[in-house]
């Protein structure tokens, strides 16, 4: 893996021309360790379409290696639509596309020649409604990424199975029912079975669209929990309509918003506590203070 | 609760009196309605109880250990079986299932996982044309194809003309169960670095299968039924034969030879033949049905 280091990010402006990158790592921010963190992933002024329409104009940010970087935004705002772009889910959809480059550890996932399947090996992803597959059991479900990769061994397939569903925090609630199928698991047990098939297959970085809306409190606070102890193995980009959430979970906010033109762009993204305790962007401000969205 | 004590009249007309009786007019019409649909369900099934009934009273006289195991005697002489007719229409429809499901299902795949495109309408509209095809034309078709070529009937020519029956009825059931699958599924196992072709094969297809396997039952019970096509291709025999390159008997033709026939014991026999046929397919649905129901597809 190269190491990317952030180079002096360029601060955040006002309206107008898109703000790059996260301003308060610049060295002199308010934690000087952050200037060290290591970038997993780069955007370099990426757009969007759904065919004619252009969903996400212009986006350039960086996201760092072992923390949790949240997206938020009002409906529409084109946040999935920037998160499906980081493993190459987004193309999936008839008719879309994607300009500009996203570097993962230094290497363009767009570039002509790379196998869209090998960029969703190493970046995960988790969706908005919990999916496991029907016709396998909770042990299938977590082995599914691995027989995709090729992985045949059976003891080591268990090894792998036990330490997701160990890290995902599911271990001692199915450790007994291992064999039964996934889909007869609670809502937030799906979702958790979900993670742990996610990270099974050892990625980089996990995506999470939205992974705790169809669930209760309860479930929606071990999800947050899990995704702290997962940002010290892996890279965490989660979108989310819960302001409170991101303010909970995440290291650094990207605050996205479509204007009139219904073309999504980032307007604010910054450390977490800075983003929320003082917004730079007047537009961000209305935002998080609930006088719209 | 309703307004009971605001009966009209009492000079109180709320709101709650009319709303009352808004209420009860709404009772009276899902009644109405629920009574409407008892009735077409059970319309529906009288027919289906009826035939059973029918055959059962018709066709158990003519069952016997000699009827399963003896091959017919000749025209006039009473007795025999038709042990010929079942093994002949075991292999034929065995043959049909082995040509026609696996071209039935990849028709039925590339249509789903492949097939939203110009190619995919094409085959989707020739699919739908085969399948209202008469399965006498079908016969007619393997005659002047096969029969005529080889100079001569086969059992290979019959199960043929039953899989190009069989072909669009199991494709357009697998198509439509695939798109059933939820989009949300296929998104699962591409997110994890599933090839497109894996993620058909392994999650798609398996989710699919419960309904994909009831339409090969539905294609299997149309194809053991029909007469039709196997009149030029098959033609029917009077002899035992397993051997696919002879003409071969099977139960719908014998069903129809002797039903039209002018001995009373060969109509006992049709009858008979008749409630076996149906049996068969019963149990054949049973037993698939324990194997593969177990698993209920899902729809997000």
């Amino acid at each position: 893996m190269s190491e990317v280091r952030t180079k002096v990010p360029e601060v955040a402006n006002g309206r107008g021309e898109a703000p790059r990158l996260a301003p308060d790592v610049a060295p002199g921010g308010a934690n000087g360790r952050e200037h060290e963190r290591r970038v997993t992933i780069e955007v370099e002024n990426l757009q969007a379409y759904y065919g004619s329409k252009h969903a996400v104009a212009d986006v350039s940010m960086q996201i760092y290696a072992n923390s949790v970087t949240a997206l938020i935004g009002p409906s529409g705002c084109g946040k999935s639509t920037l998160i499906r772009c980081f493993n190459r889910m987004h193309e999936f959809v008839q008719g879309a596309r994607v300009d500009g480059k996203v570097l993962l550890d230094g290497s363009d996932i767009y570039a002509a020649g790379v196998d869209p399947a090998r960029v969703r090996q190493r970046v995960g992803m988790v969706f908005q409604k919990p999916n496991p597959f029907p016709t396998m059991s909770i042990a299938e479900n977590v082995a599914a990424g691995l027989r995709f990769l090729g992985v045949r061994n059976k003891s080591e397939i268990g090894d792998r199975v036990e330490r997701a569903l160990k890290d995902a925090s599911l271990w001692e609630d199915v450790k007994n029912d291992l064999k039964k199928p996934g889909i007869a698991l609670s809502g937030g047990q799906q979702q958790r079975l979900c993670i742990a098939r996610a990270i099974a297959v050892e990625p980089d970085v996990v995506l999470m669209d939205e992974p705790c809306s169809a669930l209760d409190p309860i479930a929606t606070l071990k999800i947050e929990d899990l995704m702290r102890v997962l940002a010290e193995r892996y890279t965490i980009v989660v979108v989310t309509h819960n302001m409170q959430q991101a303010a909970r979970v995440s290291d650094f906010t990207a605050y996205m918003l479509a204007a009139e033109d219904r073309v999504g762009r980032l307007i604010e993204y910054r450390r977490t506590e800075d983003l929320f305790t003082r917004p730079r962007d007047k537009r961000t401000e209305d935002y998080i203070s609930g006088r719209f969205g | 609760m309703t307004a009971n004590t605001n009966v009209p009249g009492s000079g109180d007309l709320s709101p709650l009196v009319r709303s009352d009786f808004l209420y009860r007019r709404r009772r009276m019409m899902d009644r109405a309605m629920t009574l409407a649909m008892v009735g077409a369900a059970i319309a529906a099934v009288i027919p289906l109880f009826l035939i059973l009934f029918y055959l059962v009273k018709e066709g158990v006289p003519g069952l016997s250990l000699e009827f399963f195991t003896a091959d017919p005697n000749r025209p006039g002489r009473e007795g025999g079986g038709v042990h010929n007719a079942i093994v002949g229409s075991g292999i034929m429809v065995g043959l049909a299932l082995l040509m026609g499901v696996p071209v039935a299902i990849g028709a039925g795949i590339f249509l789903s996982e492949y097939g939203q495109n110009r190619a995919g309408s094409v085959v989707r509209f020739i699919i739908e044309v085969m399948a209202g095809i008469p399965s006498i034309t079908i016969g007619l078709f393997v005659y002047g194809l096969v029969v005529l070529r080889q100079g001569h009937f086969s059992g290979f020519a019959g199960a043929l003309a039953l899989a190009i029956i069989l072909v669009p009825i199991i494709a357009r059931i697998t198509e439509e169960m695939l798109l059933l699958v939820p989009r949300s599924l296929r998104e699962a196992s591409y997110a994890l670095g599933a090839p497109r072709w894996k993620t058909v094969l392994r999650v798609v297809l398996p989710t699919a299968m419960p309904g994909i396997v009831t339409g090969v039952m539905l294609g299997l019970s149309r194809i053991a039924g029909e007469a039709a096509p196997l009149l030029f291709t098959a033609l029917g025999n009077q002899f035992y034969t397993t051997d696919i390159s002879t003409p071969m008997d099977s139960l719908p033709r014998r069903i129809y030879y002797y039903a039209t026939g002018p001995y009373d014991y060969w109509h006992e026999q049709a009858w008979a033949m008749s409630l076996v046929l149906v049996a068969i397919i019963l149990v054949i649905s049973l037993v698939v049905r324990t194997l593969f129901g177990s698993r209920v597809t899902v729809r997000q």
